[in-house]
């Protein structure tokens, strides 16, 4: 049986009363209505406890009705859906929503945890610091698991979110932020001037503070029971987004928005996402954010059905709920009297209105009158009620107590502009003497504040405040707007008598709720020397979390304020950062997760290598084939396979991932020559070279075969992992450093599918692909030869005589539109020679075998001395990393240098990344020699094989070094030799 | 942040590489007196707050290198010219 509306106010409010949705809270079935938020259709059910503090399990209710609420956070819906620390006054009511109260074992009403506030003198201001320091091995093992579990907020689902989250971008004239009174006016203004305008409001109803709040606005009746009326004529170009906040303001105009596309909605539908995260580029900006009502702080302030004065409007009005049967009202400002009023008019009983100014208030008396309410010229000192406020203690001026019996306690201490957007630049608020609050100090380019933002109190400054802001922005971004309909603002308002906290009170007094900081823990800081907000912050806690401090942070600087002696004015507050509400990781993601983390990229051959059942392996964005597995072999007799069907027939690979860039211009060759160690342009035409380049300090960045197609046109190849990298140090060395040399370079990765063809047989596969009348005897076409050919009926092919395996070899590219088609012309060609793909494995072990340095040489470390190329930089020239290059530390014999390993035992793995140490000695950095790049299991040798980097290595091959793996726990010996394992002095290169 | 490219025009921050100072200027190698003008070009930087000319590169729009003078106090972009000088 759903619980009954008990606190619902009939035929009032904006919510649909004709139609029921269920929900269930704790496992409590219950009714709302749509409109609802989950925290007013609580207190409709007559719910005040819905959850418990985060350090002392202390019991609470809901404070506020925004997304300001320090309390009332409750872990949303279920399984992977779970949603931690949500705020219950942000949450749209829809049909089988799903909450529980969070922070409380076993049970809400029972939390035996609730025994940390009688250890409440050890949790006080920076007790992380110090209560826990000793032993410090009882800290991981005891203190802190103690704490973890005692103290902190929900659990998330650790499941996979399995709801999509997405990104887009807007562009606009004039953003406006927050659509209550001045928000609506500035984007009319804007849009009617003829700018295009977006507005955002974090609110599922547009209206602000015009939803909660009773009174005419141009003639027409507010709240309750009315809704907005359109504009007649809609406005030329405004966007309106709902359920979104602006959460971030950024450099150049760039705003961070979220909307919750489907939150309140139980289940996304098909296709569209939870959260869309906007980026927002604005002219102009309009922040008309409002402002957050403050409590005042006083003992036991943090019972349920302790609420904002203005919450408690907003209840009563917008939803139709009582948030309570009995109310007393304590307020510094009159305008909180509108709660008085508003209750009773709708049929609630008012008992006192508390005023703790010292000159007390005629209006408030005339409201008490009007309300039968009691006017009371005192302060509330206690509050009772275990599960929600009972009663509470009012102390008069003459020092005089009574109680009162309530179920609801309005609070106000004024008004504090949401000015947070105002500071993400680095803007510092302004502290208004008048007012008593904060308000926007040097605003961003662009940007403006208007309405309760700005420190506007009544509806029709806001709205003229609106206008105006809405106005001067299109003026700004070039358009004419009318003049003013409104009068300006009238300034002239009654300077503001703040009363931060009650003194006299028994009680914790919370300052800070959401962190369980009390006036208490701001006086310990003062005395233990905080001077600073943003210290008081981190010491205390005060602030953090998921409110950041809306309702507590000005209360917390005047008490700080008060502690220490000094002006609240001068104390200032924290620093606001993005995001101003909590933003789900999901949505700064966007679909940014899994395999599509970054974009993959897919060589020519990759549809026919999984034909060929290819295991593929991640090389950057690239998708390579690592192997192609044959029925019932193991990995290593795969590539095995692969590596010796390669040295004995013919084997085929795809290359294309090689960065490819093309270089042209009259200068080309001597623009090599400037970013080459060695020279270029002594190269002939129709001939290819390996090069090495360096970065200015005179470390290796990458290295590569450049072919010189033409006297004017080079073709350079790059590492897979530098293509990029190269790519731009090419243009910046074109642009920046020799702008003088007539020279262009463009990336052809893309454009080129480029295959390896390996072995023996290679020539004849590459023979039976030319169309008829080209020759490549290995006279014509000799080893680093270059040259254009066509093949299989007229396609433009590039033929180079180049080779990474050792053997005699070629790598052929044409245009990647004929990859696919060119790796099974090779296939076929082959078919009769033996051939056989082989992957990245195994290209891997014949480039160890062969001594090639590749990425785990060129490390970031290495010299090209350390890479054994020592002796092909040139002297003559000039070329980038020449000068510090030859620094004497960077070419002395000590440094480690390019060996190969055999270990004694060749069945024995020596792993990469070991280090090197004599035999005998033992493993220990002292002793640490050089360590182990590459290594690989050689068929040719049948043995374990490796590349290492060894002090004066050259000089040592022959020695036996201990091979120490710490991390593995392996030690073995090995003997230092040539790193080139086979064919040493090139033979089959050159058949 | 917004750098309006000289050739693609206005583009969000995404689409640009930082480098670093745009003043340094390269010490010519073949001169064996360079040894110090070498280690400032390559390793010692300014920290200047108010404008400064750094060097960005367009990576994801036209490749350019562009000078742009940017504020570091404010971050606010004073001027956006090509590298290459001449342009
Ligand atoms: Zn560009």
């Amino acid at each position: 049986m759903a619980g009954r509306q008990t606190n619902r106010l009939r035929g009032h409010g904006l919510v649909d009363q004709g139609t029921t949705v269920s929900f269930r809270f704790d496992g409590q079935q219950l009714t709302g209505h749509p409109g609802d938020t989950l925290a007013s259709a609580l207190l409709a059910n007559g719910i005040r406890l819905v959850g418990r503090s985060f350090k002392y399990h202390r019991p609470r209710g809901i404070l506020t009705a925004g997304s300001e609420e320090p309390n009332a956070l409750v872990e949303l819906r279920q399984g992977a859906r779970r949603e931690p620390n949500t705020r219950a006054t942000t949450i749209e009511l829809y049909d089988g929503l799903e909450a529980a109260s969070q922070n409380r074992w076993p049970s809400l009403k029972a939390d035996l945890l609730s025994l940390n506030q009688l250890a409440a003198p050890l949790l006080g201001a920076g007790f992380y610091y110090k209560t826990f320091m000793w032993p410090a091995a009882f800290w991981e093992k005891l203190y802190e698991p103690m704490i973890r579990r005692a103290a902190g907020l929900g659990y998330p689902s650790k499941q996979a979110d399995p709801d999509s989250y997405e990104k887009t971008n807007a562009f606009c004239d004039v953003l406006v932020i927050g659509a209550g009174p001045a928000g609506l006016s500035a984007a009319l203004a804007a849009a009617k001037a003829g700018a295009r305008v977006i507005l955002c409001d974090e609110d599922f109803a547009l209206g602000g503070r015009l939803l909660s709040e009773r009174g005419d606005v141009d003639g027409e009746s507010g709240a309750p029971g009315r809704r907005p009326r359109r504009p007649n004529s809609s406005p030329p170009d405004c966007r309106i987004l709902r359920r979104t906040t602006v959460f971030g303001a950024y450099d150049g105009g760039v705003y961070a928005a979220v909307e919750r596309v489907s939150d309140h909605l139980p289940v996304p539908p098909e296709h569209a996402p939870r959260q869309r995260l906007w980026r927002i580029v604005a002219k102009q900006a309009i922040v008309c954010a409002g402002a957050f009502e403050r409590p005042i702080v006083f003992g036991d302030n943090d019972r349920p059905g302790v609420m904002l004065a203005g919450a408690v409007r907003t209840y009563v009005n917008r939803f139709g709920v009582a948030p309570g049967q009995n109310a007393v009202i304590f307020a510094d400002n009159d305008a909180a009297l509108r709660t008085a009023t508003d209750l009773a008019d709708a049929g609630l009983t008012v008992q006192a209105i508390v005023d703790p100014r010292p000159q007390g208030s005629a209006a408030a008396e005339q409201v008490a009158a009007g309300t039968g309410a009691l006017y009371l010229r005192g302060v509330i000192e206690k509050v009772r009620g275990a599960h929600g406020v009972r009663v509470v203690g009012v102390r008069d001026n003459q020092g005089g107590t009574r109680t009162i019996k309530c179920d609801l306690l309005a609070i106000s201490g004024g008004w504090n502009p949401a000015l947070n957007l105002t500071t993400h630049l680095g803007g510092k608020p302004r502290w208004d003497d008048s007012r008593a609050c904060l308000v926007p100090g040097d605003l961003p380019a662009g940007m403006r504040v208007a309405g309760a933002a700005v420190g506007e109190v009544s509806t029709e400054a806001c709205l003229a405040s609106g206008e105006a802001a809405g106005a001067g922005a299109a003026r700004d971004c070039g358009f004419s707007p009318s003049a003013p309909s409104r009068p300006a603002p009238d300034r002239q308002i009654a300077p503001a008598t703040p009363v931060w906290q009650v003194e006299t009170g028994r009680g914790k007094a919370f300052v800070d709720s959401q962190n369980d900081v009390a006036v208490s823990d701001v006086k310990l800081a003062a005395r233990e020397g905080f001077r600073v907000p943003d210290h008081v912050k981190r010491y205390t806690t005060l602030g953090m979390a998921t409110d950041q401090g809306k309702t507590s942070n000005l209360n917390g600087a005047a008490i700080l304020a008060e502690a220490t002696g000094r002006y609240l004015g001068a104390v200032g507050s924290t620093t606001f950062r993005p995001p101003y509400t909590p933003v789900s990781i999901g949505a700064l993601a966007g679909h940014h997760r899994g395999t599509d983390f970054r974009p993959t990229r897919l060589t020519p051959s990759h549809r026919w290598a999984e034909e060929q059942g290819a295991v593929f392996v991640e090389v950057g964005m690239w998708m390579r084939a690592l192997m192609f597995p044959r029925p019932e072999e193991s990995a290593q007799e795969t590539v095995n396979r692969e590596v010796a069907n390669t040295r004995a027939h013919v084997g085929v690979c795809d290359v294309s991932t090689l960065g490819k860039i093309d270089v042209q211009g009259t200068d080309a060759a001597a623009f090599l020559d400037k970013v080459y160690i060695n020279g270029f342009s002594k190269l002939a035409v129709g001939k290819a070279r390996y090069g090495l380049m360096l970065r200015e300090d005179g470390f290796a960045m990458d290295d590569g075969t450049t072919a010189r197609l033409a006297e004017d046109h080079f073709y350079m190849t790059t590492t897979t992992a530098n293509a990029v990298r190269v790519s731009q140090h090419l243009e910046f060395c074109q642009e920046v450093l020799w702008p003088e040399l007539d020279v262009q370079t463009v990336s052809a990765t893309e454009q080129w599918a480029q295959y390896a063809v390996a072995g023996p047989n290679a020539r004849a596969v590459i023979a039976a692909l030319l169309d008829s009348g080209q020759d490549i005897s290995n006279d014509a076409f000799p080893y680093m030869a270059c040259g254009t050919f066509k093949i299989c009926g007229g396609v433009p092919a590039r033929l180079f005589r180049l080779s990474f395996s050792g053997e005699l070899a070629y790598e052929i590219g044409v245009p990647a539109r004929y990859g696919d088609g060119l790796i099974r012309a090779i296939m076929d060609a082959g078919a009769a020679h033996g051939i056989a793909p082989y992957g990245t494995e195994a290209l891997g072990v014949m480039r160890i075998e062969k001594g090639h340095a590749a990425g785990p040489e060129l490390n970031g470390q290495t010299t090209a001395h350390d890479l054994g190329l020592g002796r092909m930089m040139s002297k003559k020239k000039d070329f980038v990393g020449r000068f510090l290059g030859e620094r004497e530390a960077l070419n002395e014999p000590a440094r480690a240098a390019l060996v190969g390993l055999k270990p004694l035992d060749p069945k024995v793995r020596v792993s990469a990344g070991a280090h090197l140490v004599p035999k005998g000695a033992d493993a220990v950095a002292a002793n640490d020699q050089g360590y182990v790049t590459s290594q690989a299991y050689s068929p040719e040798l049948k043995s374990f094989v490796a590349l290492a980097m060894l002090s004066n290595g050259p000089a040592r091959h022959g020695e036996v070094l201990k091979v120490c793996d710490p991390l593995r726990g392996s030690e073995t010996l090995a003997e230092v030799c040539s790193p080139h394992f086979v064919d040493p002095d090139g033979e089959r290169l050159r058949v | 942040m917004r750098i309006t490219c000289p050739y693609c025009g206005e583009r969000a921050l995404d689409e640009f590489t930082y480098r670093g100072d745009a003043t340094v200027k390269r010490p010519d190698s073949l001169d064996e007196n360079t040894a110090e003008a070498w280690v400032d070009y390559v390793y010692l930087r300014d920290n200047p707050a108010g404008p400064h000319k750094e060097l960005w590169h367009h990576g994801a729009g036209c490749h350019a290198w562009l000078e742009v003078t940017r504020d570091t106090v404010t971050h606010e972009i004073l001027d956006v010219a090509f590298a290459r000088k001449g342009c």
